[in-house]
């Protein structure tokens, strides 16, 4: 089975071990991703605060490219990328003059035709039904599936999962025998778009999150977002000072807490590569 | 346009349904508005009923210019009559256009029981455009050599 | 040959001032068909009225047409004029002269001519005219009430007490609808049950009222005057003949942990039960769902312990046809329920409840007598935040439309949580405060400054449970858009009023509309607020949009009158202008081929089928279509529809048209 894919550049960079975990998991289930050709940034955050056409002309060149290599679905792990490839292929779809604009830009063919798939629908689609069975080591902790705000938002878009309570996650880690905890920061935001500048906000927004997962006693806490990881993770330091206390739940990536469940290497997940040890694991 | 349209003067037939355009048409009159004398209207009960042979029969009458006009959407006496007669009119429009028919003769609006000013626009309006496209005779020549045939044929 | 009177009116000068009457009334006299022409100053009144009667006389006029004012104006006056002098009314016409001549054109050649035109169209018209009789239609006198709320119980009473016959039927085992549930009402604070409870007795009790509880409508045919509705006798298990009320057993019956629909889930009743105390009627039914004789096959503790023996099982629904010459809809409402708010956490929180539910809670018939105790460990909240709005105005909910009664609901639940926990705090967070009503502003301004319920102008984004509390994230959007954090002990949210369950199954089965969020539409939402589309069936209260007590009491005295108004009459006299299929000689009996293209399009449903049958064996030779009179409204749609030319409707035929149209044009 063949899957188009699309990393995205924060599973270059800063997120290798989402990449690294997709990757692994993906044999498993006799399932190869192929990566897009000539990939370029999505824009991200970025494009759309700056320039309109630029951030659907970035995503628009992706989606034309894999219509190109005849992909007909892609999976895009990134919850950002994923939110600005969905929300393009929408907005050229609701807009016919739009989309010429932005065809005669990047001057590719583009028929909006790619089904893009989030790293839960993959899983939900293509590896959920054989889960089961597949399953060496269960996952049995106390865990808190953490969605935040571009997997799901805006709902009217994306239509995926219950927008103001989420559960599909929650679902998925079930399965593997973990006990999700019923909190309410499932969607609460992390202060993703302030990582750089306001990193007091970040340590704020996030230390609230982190701080009701681990007073609910959570393990861990599964993301699907790279921004997420990063903020939850990274900013543990920041986060720590302003809770004033040490917190030391780890976070990890749905597809790390499935490939163990599966039995994958851990070093082949990158599990090694967090900022919070995963020591407890 | 020939110079001679200009002392044309049309004849119109508006097919109306009785609760609102013709009602329309009466406020226009207790208002005082004035405008062309080239329109006659024929009432119906709904726009609904009006069937479009009968637009036809006027063209063969020789009119040379045609309104229909009923409730605004939602507004039917008869809770859907007009919607009847809107989706009537443009598969009648196509087949009319297709049959070489001129449809820039048939004037389809909606003009409720409040807009007798609405009416006088109308009417004024179409009769300029009949006139600026002069006498309707191609139907009428249609329609005679039919007649004729068919009652060589009797 | 036609005998035509054509009267030409000067309506004073209204019109003589453009139009030369006298030289219309010569040239219509010159028309073929026409016997006798003549102008006139002031056709309506008297004299000519009387001129236009003695004309027909005369001269054995078999028509006549009137050029006058416009025929909304004086066309009933000319034929009734004409039916005085013997000529059928039908056989009149009225030639729009002012209206659409005089009073839109300036006098001239021009204004003259097309008022002969016009006169001329309908003299040919007229010819073809058919003599038409009204139709007359008999009026069953009993109103049919669906639905025994307020809205139907007032205009259940209201209707009878006018001397008709009432039958009302009411789908759950007592009537009282959401008005029994309510603690106090606003905005004077009356108990619900002290003033509905008598009415509800009063309808049980009234000689013209046959109530049928438990009981619902499976068909409705026929039309203004004339239903025939099957109604749905759910089978009780019970003899009511035999039963005396007296209660023992519900106190028998083993399983006693069904959620109570009165009491909003949060109380629990048996499996035969009656709703609540002062039940109307006071007798219970078996709830076959949870019963564990008619689940399980074993038990029958109640019919061992009834001392009547009027406990029967296995009784299967009966049904029962009824004729009725009116229906009043009065099926209410439903809030929002289940996990439609998954962030406030309900369904998830035992202490998030929906404003009903906080309606049982303060009520004097709860279990504490009216102390306010929470769901999850009969705690009296100290802390409580309200949440207007849930659902109601966000379109992202798929409600776009304001619930009406919220505000006022919410004003009132905060003050009596003020009242009855001294002490404790209230928080209201709202949109807008909406108090439009005979001292409702006054109302919400009394909870606010009297009893200082603290309102907080913003949403509220996320309800969630840490250490025993609920914690309430909302913004304070006239401080600022500062975030606001409350630790509450209770959370009751003012959930979205919608249309009550089956409401669009019921709608089809009666033919009415209704809108996308399956509310009931009324024929004008300002002129005929009460009238559905279809004579004969009206509405009122909440089923047709969210309404408070007394709107929905206003709109049920007024369907009450319009349904006596129509049962007052012997006979319904309708104009003859309808739609006719044509019939014709065997073997072909008519043009229509039973396409029933025509049934799709008529709004009135008034197509039937029709069987030809031959005369000796009885075969069905041929199915036409059949439009009954007592429905069709004489729209036409079917005329211009009919594939076949088969249809022709009286008063507009085909015939008749296309001559007015020629004749005009020939002119």
């Amino acid at each position: 089975m063949k899957l188009g894919f699309y990393p995205g550049c924060s599973l270059q960079g800063t997120s290798r071990e989402y990449n690294e975990s997709v990757k692994a998991l993906a044999p498993f289930f006799d399932i190869e991703l192929i990566d897009i050709e000539d990939w370029n940034c999505c824009g991200a955050t970025a494009a759309h605060s700056v320039n309109k056409d630029l951030s659907l002309a970035l995503p628009t060149r992706i989606l034309a490219l894999a219509e190109k290599q005849g992909m007909k679905e892609i999976v895009v792990p990134c919850a950002s990328c994923f939110n600005r490839l969905s929300v393009t292929q929408y907005e050229l779809a609701e807009d016919k003059e739009l989309k010429k604009k932005i065809t005669d830009t990047i001057d590719m063919p583009y028929e909006g035709t790619v089904k893009i798939l989030n790293v839960v629908q993959f899983i939900d689609q293509y590896i959920k039904d054989k889960l089961t069975e597949k399953i060496v080591k269960p996952f049995n902790y106390k865990v808190a599936c953490y969605y935040g705000c571009l997997l799901v938002r805006p709902h009217k878009i994306l239509k995926f999962d219950r927008v103001e309570d989420p559960t599909s996650m929650d679902e998925l880690m079930k399965m593997i025998g973990s006990t999700p905890i019923e909190w309410g920061f499932k969607t609460e935001c992390c202060g993703a778009g302030l990582s750089v500048s306001r990193t007091d906000l970040v340590a704020k927004l996030s230390g609230n999150i982190v701080k009701d997962a681990a007073d609910r006693g959570a393990e861990s806490i599964i993301v699907a977002c790279p921004m997420c990881h990063s903020n939850l993770d990274m900013r543990r330091p920041e986060i720590n000072k302003y809770l004033k206390e040490d917190v030391t739940v780890p976070v990890i990536y749905l597809t790390q807490a499935i490939g163990l469940a599966v039995g994958a290497d851990p070093s082949k997940l990158g599990l090694q590569r967090h900022f919070v040890k995963v020591t407890t694991l | 346009m020939e110079e001679s349209n200009n002392n044309f003067e049309p004849r119109i037939i508006a097919f109306v349904c009785n609760w609102c355009t013709y009602a329309g048409a009466d406020l226009t009159g207790t208002s005082r508005i004035k405008y062309a004398t080239n329109v006659e209207i024929v009432r119906f009960p709904c726009t609904g009923r009006i069937d479009f042979m009968l637009l036809l029969k006027a063209f063969a009458g020789g009119a040379d210019g045609i309104i229909v006009s009923g409730c605004h959407p939602n507004d039917c006496h008869y809770t859907s009559g007009n919607f009847h007669a809107r989706r009537r009119w443009i598969v009648f429009r196509n087949i009319l256009n297709f049959l070489g028919i001129d449809v820039q003769r048939i004037r389809f609006s909606w003009v409720s029981a409040a807009e007798g000013a609405k009416w006088a626009d109308i009417v004024n309006d179409t009769v300029k455009e009949i006139r600026e496209l002069g006498p309707y005779t191609e139907y009428k020549k249609v329609a005679n050599y039919l007649d004729e045939e068919a009652d060589s044929h009797e | 040959m036609s005998r035509i009177g054509v009267f030409i009116c000067h309506c004073g000068e209204n019109i003589s001032a453009t139009v030369d009457c006298e030289r219309v009334a010569q040239e219509a006299g010159r028309l073929e068909g026409v016997e006798f022409a003549t102008d006139y100053k002031y056709m309506c009144s008297d004299p000519g009225q009387t001129l236009i009667k003695n004309a027909i006389k005369e001269h054995h006029l078999d028509g006549v047409v009137v050029g006058s004012c416009s025929p909304r104006m004086h066309e009933a006056t000319f034929r009734k004029t004409c039916a005085e002098a013997g000529l059928n009314p039908y056989m009149c016409e009225i030639a729009n002269l002012r209206e659409h001549v005089s009073w839109v054109h300036e006098k001239g050649e021009a204004t003259t001519r097309k008022a002969i035109q016009i006169v001329t169209g309908l003299i040919s018209k007229v010819q073809r005219n058919k003599p038409l009789n009204t139709i007359k239609v008999p009026v069953t006198k009993c109103a049919l009430v669906i639905g025994g709320g307020i809205a139907g119980i007032q205009t259940a009473l209201d209707i009878a007490n006018c001397g008709q016959k009432v039958i009302m039927i009411e789908k759950s085992p007592s009537i009282g609808g959401h008005m029994s549930q309510l603690s106090e009402t606003f905005p004077t604070l009356d108990c619900s049950q002290c003033i509905l409870t008598p009415r509800m007795v009063e309808v049980a009790q009234h000689p013209n009222i046959t109530l049928y509880t438990y009981a619902e409508l499976d068909k409705l045919e026929g039309f203004v005057g004339n239903f025939k509705a099957t109604i749905r006798l759910k089978a009780k298990s019970i003899d009511y003949s035999k039963c005396t009320g007296c209660g023992l057993c519900t106190t028998k019956c083993p399983n006693k942990k069904i959620p109570s629909e009165f009491n909003e889930g949060l109380g629990m009743r048996t499996a035969i039960y009656v709703p609540f105390p002062q039940a109307v009627p006071n007798k219970p039914v078996i709830d076959k769902e949870h019963c564990l004789y008619y689940q399980k096959g074993k038990c029958k503790i109640c019919s061992k312990s009834c001392p009547t023996g009027a406990i029967e099982y296995d009784k299967p629904d009966e049904f029962m046809t009824i004729e009725v010459g009116a229906v009043v809809v009065t099926t209410g409402f439903n809030v929002l329920k289940t996990d439609f708010f998954p962030e406030y956490g309900y369904g998830k929180y035992k202490d998030v409840i929906t404003g009903l539910q906080f309606e049982r809670l303060a009520s004097a018939s709860w279990p504490t007598l009216g102390e306010i105790r929470r769901p999850s460990d009969g705690k009296i909240p100290q802390k409580v935040v309200f949440i207007a709005c849930c659902g109601s105005r966000d379109p992202a909910k798929g409600i776009p439309y304001c619930s009406k009664i919220c505000c006022m609901y919410t004003a009132k639940h905060a003050m009596l949580y003020q009242h009855k926990v001294h002490g404790g705090d209230s928080t209201v967070f709202y949109m807008d405060i909406r108090a439009g009503g005979k001292n409702y502003e006054e109302f919400v301004r009394r909870a606010i400054e009297e009893d200082h319920v603290n309102y907080v102008r913003g949403r509220v984004a996320r309800v969630y449970e840490k250490d025993g509390k609920l914690i309430v994230k909302g913004v304070d959007t006239l401080l600022g858009a500062e975030p606001v954090e409350i630790e509450a002990d209770m959370v009751v949210l003012a959930t979205a009023g919608v249309a009550s369950k089956g409401a669009e199954e019921l709608a089809q089965k009666m033919h009415i509309s209704y809108d996308p969020y399956h509310f009931f539409a009324e024929a004008h939402p300002k002129l005929k607020p009460v009238e559905t589309n279809t004579a004969g069936i009206f509405l009122a209260g909440a089923c047709q949009a969210p309404k408070d007590i007394p709107e929905t009491v206003a709109a049920a005295s007024g369907a009450a009158v319009k349904v006596v108004s129509l049962l007052s009459q012997e006979n319904l006299v309708r104009e003859p202008i309808v739609a006719v299929v044509n019939r014709c000689a065997p073997p072909l009996f008519s043009t229509c081929v039973g396409c029933f293209m025509c049934e799709t399009i008529c709004p009135y449903h008034a197509i039937e089928h029709e069987e030809i049958k031959d005369r000796k064996t009885g075969a069905v030779i041929k199915t036409i279509a059949k439009i009954n009179p007592g429905l069709c409204q004489g729209c036409g749609t079917c005329v211009s529809f009919c594939r076949s030319k088969s249809i022709d409707l009286e008063g507009y035929t085909n015939e008749e048209m296309y001559t007015e149209v020629m004749a005009l044009l020939n002119h």
